[in-house]
């Protein structure tokens, strides 16, 4: 593993820049060239609206009067830190988005895992485990609505059938059973777009090594955590990182299920009710940005634990 | 960030409005109307506004606005803190006055008062801010129980006049329903979903005890009482005991569903549930009665919380005129009595509860009339642009009581704080 990586290093052009022709240099210049135009776009349709919203963050802009307001510095801050309700949504939504990317990740790699194995109908399966996840979330978070419903909900009337519970169960209507209800969905919808990440990479893997190992006489487990896992790490964490950052701005889902409820509400659907239900855009626009930062700073440790490179080396 | 997307949404709502110019003369000016955008609602208001045009002379815009109530809200906030005339009259909810006023026309002085004192002066009341008469009333609701007659003959229970007394039917005909086979039966289902609808719900039973209506009149925060903490306990002794656990995320539709499948004795719903449960498909057609929600106990009174839509004119208009004459024609008794008949929904103007016509297709209407003339009105004139801040407080502390998390004596004397935190001590 160590060698691969350290020949793919060599070979890349960022590890030797001294080294540069005046042919890569001038694809350099085009290159940035071709790339400003969609730089332009994303400061227009990411960049300015970001900007705006930090800078509300700092003011008491309400949403009935956008132009009176005025600046009361870190007035909105204090108030976020000392409210309860924002911390039951920060800690609702990393209970969720650990949780569910674990479940994700190890049920990815099962099923990747499965579908990478030359078994018959091979095509068939991956395009029919992709369904969940091609059905637009608002659909099947009001399917799934259903589903869980405590009276005529299908969940129940199987779980009741197989002798797996004593009653029906409230779902989403319990406190305690309302957050598993989420991740459920939640696992139910994404471990597709896991298995289609991590399968990409599982068929990079040289078939080679494999058979190597098998001559050497090694066991499939030690096989998997010695070979495959090193080998797909790089693809893993991307998956990882994209997963995680998706989750810790869920709204959707808990929002369809629950509505406002405290027992779900992520730090997304507690910005949305400041900004839109109360009309605080000053107050929700400091939830949006303090959101913002904690998926900054996920990403920067990911990046910085994980050592994934996005450097041009890695392409 | 996030704020990105939701103004993108809104460009988006505002760019896809659909106008509808039409056909006719040139002459007149065009006036636009947001109708609500639900199924029958919009094809009813649209032919309503149309007619209007044709009999004036003038044109209508028809612009549609977003499904979701608090969506349409933050749409109407941003055009009208903007000061647009985009749209001339808005369709506004019984709530939303206060949250508006200062950008609506005040139509006291463009309406003859003989118009406005038509219809139910509660209504009217709620639609006055500050003494400006911001809009004029389209539609009533008010709660209703809904119960099985089929139920209460078979076990020998009368219609309940208290909230105990239903508590104890409930339990009855439940416990015996299940004996004879029927699993799934419960007492009593209601909205108690942590929305809007569980602020409709709790009041009506707070009120119903004589325990005030959260924040009085005058702003003063009242709901940290001994007889609203009775009410709230009763509310949460019903679940898993007459109500399954489920209420606790019913809306609307969800309570609906389990009523009209034959799962419950009793329901607390809005007037419109009753058309569905008289529809051809229905498993409880001819088997359902209607009547006032309980009293708290001898002493209480019957309540049914205040809801309904009104017709609002836009202080930026450019065709004042025009706009609050078809705001006029909208609510007139004409039209409300088409709505009736139509969609049946609850005419504002009491002479329409002695038609004939109307009675006949929604026989409920007369004998309610007293509720839907006594409705009691959510806080939102009193605490004004805070309304939905105090609404959301109300709603999840008695969410938290219902759920039994947090005991209803605690739970509303955390609200009380919170509230009065929130009003500067009933400043607003």
């Amino acid at each position: 593993m160590e060698a691969v990586r350290q020949r793919s290093e060599a070979e890349s052009p960022a590890a030797a820049p001294a080294e540069l022709t005046e042919l890569t240099r001038q694809r350099r210049r085009s290159a940035r060239i071709f790339v400003l135009p969609m730089l332009a776009v994303l400061a227009v349709v990411a960049g300015w609206p970001l900007l705006r919203t930090i800078f509300f963050s700092f003011t008491d802009a309400n949403l009935g009067s956008l132009e009176g307001y005025k600046l009361i510095g870190l007035d909105n801050f204090q108030a976020l830190a000392a409210d309860g309700d924002w911390w039951n949504a920060v800690f609702n939504t990393v209970r969720f988005a650990i949780t569910s990317v674990i479940i994700e990740t190890v049920l990815g790699m099962i099923i990747a895992l499965t579908l990478n194995a030359h078994i018959p109908g091979r095509g068939m399966l991956r395009a029919a485990v992709l369904i969940p996840w091609a059905i637009p979330t608002v659909v099947s978070a009001q399917m799934w609505n259903w589903m869980y419903n405590d009276l005529y909900g299908v969940l129940n009337h199987i779980f009741l059938g197989l002798g797996l519970i004593h009653q029906p169960l409230a779902w989403t209507a319990n406190p305690h059973l309302a957050l598993t209800a989420v991740v459920l969905v939640d696992v139910w919808k994404t471990t597709p777009f896991m298995t289609l990440l991590i399968l990409a990479a599982l068929q990079l893997v040289p078939l080679e090594i494999y058979e190597a190992a098998r001559i050497d006489g090694i066991s499939p487990l030690k096989v998997f955590w010695r070979v495959t896992l090193p080998l797909i790490r790089p693809a893993l964490m991307v998956a990882i990182i994209f997963r995680t950052l998706d989750a810790l701005r869920i709204f959707d889902l808990p929002f369809i299920l629950t509505g406002n409820s405290k027992a779900t509400a992520s730090m997304a659907v507690y910005a949305r009710q400041q900004l839109i239900d109360f009309q605080d855009v000053g107050y929700g626009s400091a939830a949006s940005t303090f959101l913002f930062l904690v998926v900054a700073v996920f990403t920067v440790i990911y990046i910085t634990a994980g050592r994934v490179r996005f450097g041009t080396g890695d392409r | 960030m996030f704020s990105a997307r939701v103004r993108v949404a809104l460009a988006a709502a505002v760019a896809a409005a659909s106008v509808l110019p039409l056909p006719g003369w040139a002459q007149g000016v065009t006036v636009s109307i947001a109708c609500g955008s639900v199924g029958a609602e919009y094809d009813f208001c649209k032919t309503g506004a149309e007619n209007w045009a044709k009999k004036t002379g003038n044109q209508v815009k028809v612009v549609s606005v977003p499904k979701d109530s608090n969506e349409q809200l933050a749409l109407f906030q941003q055009l009208l803190s903007q000061k647009s005339n985009e749209i001339d009259v808005l369709r506004i909810d019984i709530v939303w006055p206060g949250l508006l006023a200062n950008n609506l026309l005040d139509l006291g002085k463009a309406v003859p008062e003989d118009v406005v004192a038509q219809h139910f002066p509660s209504i009217v009341k709620a639609d006055t801010v500050d003494g400006k008469l911001v809009a004029l009333p389209e539609f009533t609701d008010a709660g209703l129980l809904y119960y099985r007659k089929d139920l209460l003959q078979k076990y020998n229970q009368k219609v309940p006049t208290t909230w105990q007394e239903l508590t104890s039917s409930a339990k009855v005909v439940q416990d015996g329903e299940r004996k004879a086979g029927n699993e799934n039966m419960w007492g009593f289902v209601f909205q108690g979903r942590a929305y809007e609808g569980l602020t409709c719900d709790a009041l009506e039973w707070v009120d119903s005890f004589g325990g005030g209506t959260i924040v009085d009149p005058g702003g003063k925060v009242t709901i940290d009482n001994p007889k609203a903490v009775e009410a709230i306990k009763l509310a949460s002794s019903w679940i898993k005991s007459i109500s399954p656990e489920g209420v606790l995320n019913y809306a609307e539709e969800e309570a609906r569903g389990a009523f009209q499948s034959g799962n419950a004795v009793f329901m607390r719903n809005w007037p419109y549930a009753w058309a569905l449960s008289q529809g051809a498909d229905s498993p409880v057609k001819d088997k359902v009665g209607v009547t006032a929600l309980p009293k708290g106990g001898p002493g209480g009174k019957n309540t049914g919380t205040l809801g309904g839509w009104n017709w609002a004119v836009n202080k930026y208009t450019k065709n004042q005129k025009q706009a609050v004459d078809l705001a006029m024609y909208m609510s007139s008794p004409e039209e409300q009595k088409r709505a009736a008949l139509e969609i049946s929904i609850n005419p504002t103007i009491p002479s329409l509860y002695k038609d004939q016509e109307i009675l006949q297709k929604n026989p409920f209407m007369s004998e309610l009339l007293a509720t839907f003339q006594n409705a009691v009105a959510r806080p939102s004139g009193p605490t004004g642009n805070k309304y939905n801040q105090v609404s959301s407080a109300f709603w999840n502390a008695v969410h938290d009581s219902l759920a039994g998390r947090t005991p209803a004596d605690q739970s509303l004397s955390n609200l009380d704080k919170t509230l009065k935190r929130l009003s500067h001590n009933g400043k607003w």
